[in-house]
């Protein structure tokens, strides 16, 4: 009861930035990427002990400008992408690096409290994913189960694949293909699909969703109109290798079948606003995560096109009899998608939520005011799942 | 005694003085004792104390028993003086004298009388005498008669039975010439054609030729007449089935064709129809044949099997006839015309068959009605076979009265085979018929009602796509609606009246329980009207479902008046309609019906759904002008604002043209009174200082936190704004919907950008402008002033040299534009 309150953290700029930091597995840990045009930003790392409840932050200073997107590497703690933002005489330009934090917070960033009043460290920048005339970035994307020697940048209607050496000291162009159509087309967000042996990337541009396959660079499927109007995020189904979750500006979160795109599997309509972020659980794919500019986050329980459909699947034959009996129970209660729960604590557009990486149950939710709120799966839910 | 009789009160009655029983009860038991003694006519001697009346026992009394002649006079002389004795005297004088004259008249009247008894007497003595002399006589000569008479019989008695031997071989010869002759007559009989003459012959002869078929002769006889009647039979048989063929091709007509007998007449209903006597004329003939093979002991099985075949050969011809007419070749006549030839051709011949058959094989019993009953069956399924597809063809057209006569004619006609052949299931057949049919035409009227519909609504399209002409106003919105929905109801009480002939009081039919429970309630109630409503709300929220989101496919306009029109029905139409069917239906069944509050939410459900999308559509459209205006600009680099942006103005524009067009549906609703200023003021006037002062402050950072703080501090205190929530169904609400979805989209659109100083300023100047022009159409106006504000914070926040400008500039612009 006590630890189903959730945990709240304040910066004291405007952000729209958050990720989990993807390759640490132990310790619960959220990289947020702050936006202040008058000071210089940071990178907050956000520790969150669990048992102790207790939040512990060290500030990294990013001083090449506001960030709009961060993204941690899946194989490296101590690397990260931001898509930052440059004002330089008179016009704005949106571009993308990879930093290294600085070396003593790597060992399980357990810093003496005063550190965060001593000046802050700096990231160190490791190599810059901008080649000259290629426009805004604005996303970028590892590869979620490689080695982190791979990302993807999406900039203005490019699609870039790079390629890191030297620990990641050195980015060169892999392979690049754009969007061709009529108008200023623009990605406005992407997502490294990690089924297919990470051979496929899904991107967003105005109300499409289109899938790309990286060995050749070129477009395997196309969802025209995904949404009524601008589709803001994408996340991938971790165990259903072609299902896929879009959430745009018309309020909705539409569920695809990759293989069958003509009608959405499935679709919420639970906001009231544009529903910035969507994310399935890494473990349990039933749990939906969605942050909207209404202020909401909203925890969805999608059983009907999850993997478990029917619940979990229980092979051991050594459960009593009761036990089995009871699981027979509850497999018999039709599955039923509902939304578990609406967490209002933001004040604000939320702009980001995901899922914590080392623990299944815990989630981060960002709002522009730069609260960050950490919740938790119901626990009645929590057992249901499990049990 | 008179205290007695006075004591009783009024009203008490005589006998029951409750005061002095004691002294009356003496008196009253005297009196009842004389009233006895004078039943029983006993003298009363000791009664002196009678009041009246003449007493019988009074000796002076002249006429009395008891006069005594001494009393009398005693009392005469004692009482009255001479005069009187006088006169009494003379009286009793001249009395006595006429008592004289009778007493002697009488005498001599009664002796006259005797004497002429006497003489009677006399004569009739005599006369008794010569009487008996004649009897004497009469008697020897009786006895002489008899015995001449005796004698006589004895002579004739031999000589009789002599005679009476000779009539009776007189009468055997007769019958055996009969019988020698009957070969003769037989083939003349047969040669004349009078069959009947011939059967019955026959069948006189059959049974003493059976009997006597040992003797040569007779069997001779019996031989000729059973070729004869085998030549007969032949020709019956053959005459049979020509007859049967010449109903329908040659008219073969007997010359000695007997008049129809008047048992084979069908009954009367069939008769009544003209054609049916013309196109029958075989049956009954047939009929005959029939009858007279028959009689002739030919066998009933074979008989009957023949006489089906036979009319199942005509009424196959009928039916091929009918086919002809289904054809696709002939112009098909109308369908009253078709049930009318299938109902006298068909229907009226198998009558016919149906009736002859009965009468002629009523011997067989029950395999022979089931025989006849499979009979009836195949052809029957094979007719109503044919006039379904009739009706069939019959379903598209929208002449609902021809077809429920047609139907009506149809089911009557089957009536009578119906009656005749319960076993066959024709009647019950046919009612499935007329109910599959009128099921269609319900289907085929809700088809036609949402089709009407779907029409109104096309038309509402082109109406409102049509150009306007300058200067001209095109039909307003709500006389739209007002067609629409009369263009509806009409059409609904045409299906209505049109369905309502089913259960006319005049057609046969509407007695059957269908029609008069299932069909009203659950076919015209349920699936016509509240099927039709149904699907009028569905189609309505489908405009809602339609892919159509970009805006693309339905025009606002319509969406708006589908919703009024829903919200129309939902209050008061449906309840109109259901009333309406409900009357002229009087639904008897029990069976459970769509209730007027389920229909009514549904339609309310619709409506506001439909509202709802009204107003997201109609805030997608400014959203995405306002979206295009931030989005585009280079807000960095623009110039000091000296104009607010033409986008604002439209957006004003448009969202009054909305509020304009609203209005013409929806009432106005309810505003949260603010200030004296929610009174229509000019555009002008408006602008006040007062106004500027209230949202000033919100603008004037001088660091991130303090906007922060600020923005925080204001939240707490507002309520959190639902952007797209559900409308009302009024005007404020509907425009205050579309205002905050623009507004919202404003504020987002605006943190995603980075401004420039100037940037900024004209974002104020913008905000300000929105912030006059549209506080007047929403129901909270501090809802725009808080977004408003939110927005003008949100660039100060990304503007990194923010500088507002001077409130009474950004007035003088705002005025200015």
């Amino acid at each position: 009861m006590e630890d189903d309150a959730p945990v709240i953290y304040g910066l004291e700029f405007q952000a729209r930035a958050l990720t989990p930091q993807t390759a640490e597995t132990d310790a619960i840990r959220f990289l947020v990427g702050t936006q202040s045009l008058k000071y210089d930003n940071q990178v907050h790392v956000i520790d969150f002990d669990d048992e102790n409840n207790i939040i512990s932050k060290t500030v990294l200073l990013h001083q090449a400008g506001e960030i709009w997107h961060i993204s941690a590497s899946p194989a490296d703690r101590g690397v990260l992408a931001t898509c930052y933002s440059q004002a330089a005489d008179s016009k704005v330009v949106t571009c993308a690096a990879v930093w290294r934090m600085p070396a003593e917070l790597e060992p399980g960033g357990q810093e003496s409290p005063e550190d965060a009043a001593s000046p802050a460290h700096a990231l160190e920048l490791l190599c810059l994913l901008e080649p000259a005339a290629r426009g805004s970035t604005a996303c970028v994307t590892w590869e979620p189960a490689g080695d982190g020697k791979r990302v993807v940048s999406l900039a203005d209607s490019h699609i870039l694949l790079w390629d890191l050496e030297g620990s990641s000291s050195q980015a060169t162009l892999a392979s690049s293909a754009s969007l061709e159509g009529k108008g200023q087309l623009k990605f406005t967000t992407g997502r490294w699909s990690p089924h297919h042996n990470c051979s496929q990337v899904a991107t967003a541009n105005d109300t499409a969703i289109r899938g790309w396959d990286t060995r050749t660079m070129s477009q395997i499927y196309c969802i025209e109109s995904a949404h009524g109007q601008l589709v803001r995020d994408l996340d991938f189904n971790p165990n259903k290798q072609y299902y896929l979750a879009s959430c745009g500006d018309d309020c909705k979160v539409k569920f695809w079948d990759t293989r069958n795109v003509a009608e959405p599997v499935k679709t919420l309509e639970e906001h009231s606003h544009w529903v910035w972020n969507v994310r399935y659980n890494h473990s349990h794919d039933q749990l939906v995560l969605t942050g909207s500019s209404d202020s909401r986050v909203i925890l969805s329980n999608m059983v009907s096109i999850s993997s478990e459909p029917f619940g979990h699947l229980v092979d051991d034959d050594d459960l009593s009899d009761q036990e089995e009996r009871r699981l027979e129970e509850k497999s018999q209660e039709p599955p039923q998608d509902s939304v578990i729960a609406t967490y209002e604590e933001h004040e604000d557009s939320v702009y980001a939520v995901d899922w914590s990486s080392a623990d299944p149950w815990l989630f981060a939710s960002l709002s522009y005011d730069g609260r960050l709120v950490i919740n938790r799966v119901p626990r009645a839910l929590k057992y249901h799942i499990l049990l | 005694m008179a205290a007695a009789a006075a004591a009783p009160g009024p009203g008490s009655g005589p006998g029951d003085s409750p005061e002095g029983p004691e002294a009356e009860a003496p008196e009253r038991r005297r009196k009842a004792h004389g009233m006895l003694k004078l039943y029983y006519s006993l003298s009363e001697g000791e009664a002196a104390g009678r009041p009246s009346g003449p007493d019988p026992l009074d000796p002076t009394d002249l006429n009395g028993a008891h006069f005594d002649p001494e009393v009398y006079l005693d009392k005469l002389r004692r009482e009255c003086p001479l005069a009187q004795l006088m006169d009494s005297e003379t009286d009793m004088v001249r009395q006595i004298r006429a008592l004289d004259s009778d007493m002697q008249t009488l005498v001599y009247e009664n002796y006259n009388k005797f004497i002429s008894a006497t003489d009677t007497i006399r004569k009739m003595k005599n006369d008794f005498r010569k009487m008996e002399d004649e009897m004497d006589r009469l008697a020897t000569n009786m006895a002489v008669i008899t015995d001449f008479s005796a004698r006589i019989s004895a002579t004739l008695q031999d000589r009789h039975e002599r005679i009476t031997k000779l009539a009776g071989v007189h009468a055997l010869l007769r019958k055996l010439q009969f019988l020698f002759e009957l070969p003769s007559r037989l083939t003349k009989c047969v040669e004349l054609g009078a069959y009947g003459q011939a059967v019955r012959y026959q069948g006189r002869a059959r049974a003493v030729l059976q009997q006597y078929q040992h003797l040569p002769s007779f069997r001779a006889i019996q031989d000729d007449c059973q070729v004869i009647t085998a030549r007969l039979a032949q020709q019956l048989r053959q005459r049979f089935r020509c007859g049967s063929w010449a109903t329908s091709h040659c008219r073969w007509a007997p010359r000695s064709a007997p008049p129809l007998p008047p048992e084979f007449c069908l009954p009367a209903l069939h008769l009544r129809l003209p054609s049916c006597r013309e196109g029958g004329s075989g049956a009954p003939e047939q009929a005959e044949c029939v009858e007279l093979l028959l009689a002739l002991g030919e066998p009933a099985e074979e008989l009957c099997e023949e006489f089906l075949a036979h009319a199942r050969g005509r009424l196959e011809e009928e039916l091929r006839s009918l086919e002809a007419e289904l054809g696709p070749s002939p112009p098909a006549p109308d369908v009253l015309e078709f049930t009318d030839h299938g109902g006298s051709g068909f229907v009226g011949g198998l009558c016919q068959v149906a009736a002859a058959y009965q009468e002629l094989f009523a011997a067989q019993g029950p395999a022979g009605a089931e025989k006849l009953a499979a009979f009836a069956r195949e052809l029957g399924s094979r007719y109503f076979a044919l006039v379904e597809r009739r009706l069939a063809q019959e379903q598209g057209s929208g002449d609902n009265s021809l077809l429920v006569r047609a139907l009506d004619r149809f089911h009557r006609r089957l009536r009578a085979p119906g009656a005749l052949l319960a076993a066959a299931g024709l009647a019950e057949a046919a009612t499935e018929i007329v109910e599959r049919v009128a099921r269609e035409r319900l289907g085929h009227h809700l088809q036609g009602l949402q089709a009407a519909f779907l029409g109104s609504l096309t038309d509402v399209r082109q109406a409102l796509a049509a150009p306007r002409i300058a200067g001209k106003e095109g039909p307003g919105l709500a006389e739209l609606l007002a067609n629409v929905a009369s263009s509806i109801l009409s059409h609904i009480k045409a299906s209505l009246a049109s369905v309502h002939l089913f259960t006319a009081k005049e057609v046969s039919f509407s007695n059957k329980p269908y029609f008069r429970g299932e069909f009203c309630s659950q076919g015209v109630r349920e699936s016509l009207i509240v099927g039709f409503i149904r699907s009028m709300c569905q189609t309505a929220q489908s405009f809602c479902d339609s892919p159509g989101e970009k805006g693309g496919a339905t025009p606002p306009a319509l969406l708006l008046l589908l919703s009024r029109l829903c919200l129309d029905y939902e209050t008061a139409t449906i309840s109109y309609i259901l009333t309406l069917t409900d009357e002229q239906f009087l639904v008897q069944d029990q069976s459970p019906v769509t209730p007027v509050s389920t229909l009514c939410a549904e339609a309310r459900e619709t409506a506001r759904r439909l509202l709802t999308h009204y107003v997201k559509v109609q805030g997608l459209v400014i959203s995405q002008m306002l979206r295009k205006s931030v989005e585009t600009r280079d807000w960095l680099s623009t110039l000091e604002p000296r104009n607010v942006r033409a986008v604002m103005k439209r957006v004003v524009e448009d969202t009054t043209a909305i509020d304009v067009q609203v209005g013409l549906l929806y009432e106005e609703g309810v505003r949260k009174a603010q200030s004296s200023d929610s009174s229509k003021r000019t555009f002008s006037v408006y602008s006040s200082s007062r106004q500027q002062g209230r949202y000033a402050p919100s603008y004037t950072p001088s660091a991130p936190m303090d906007t922060n703080l600020l923005s925080n501090i204001q939240k707490l205190f507002s309520e959190r704004i639902d952007v797209f929530s559900p409308v009302e169904f009024n005007k404020v609400s509907v425009l205050t919907g579309i205002i905050k979805i623009s507004l919202k989209t404003l504020l987002e659109c605006v943190r995603l950008r980075t401004f420039g100083r100037f940037g900024l300023q004209q974002v104020q100047v913008d905000c300000h402008f929105l912030q006059l022009y549209l506080w007047r159409f929403v129901a909270d106006e501090e809802l725009v002033h808080l977004l408003l504000d939110e927005v003008v914070a949100s660039a100060a926040l990304r503007c990194p040299d923010p500088v507002p400008m001077e409130p009474s500039v950004v007035e003088v612009i705002c005025e200015r534009g």
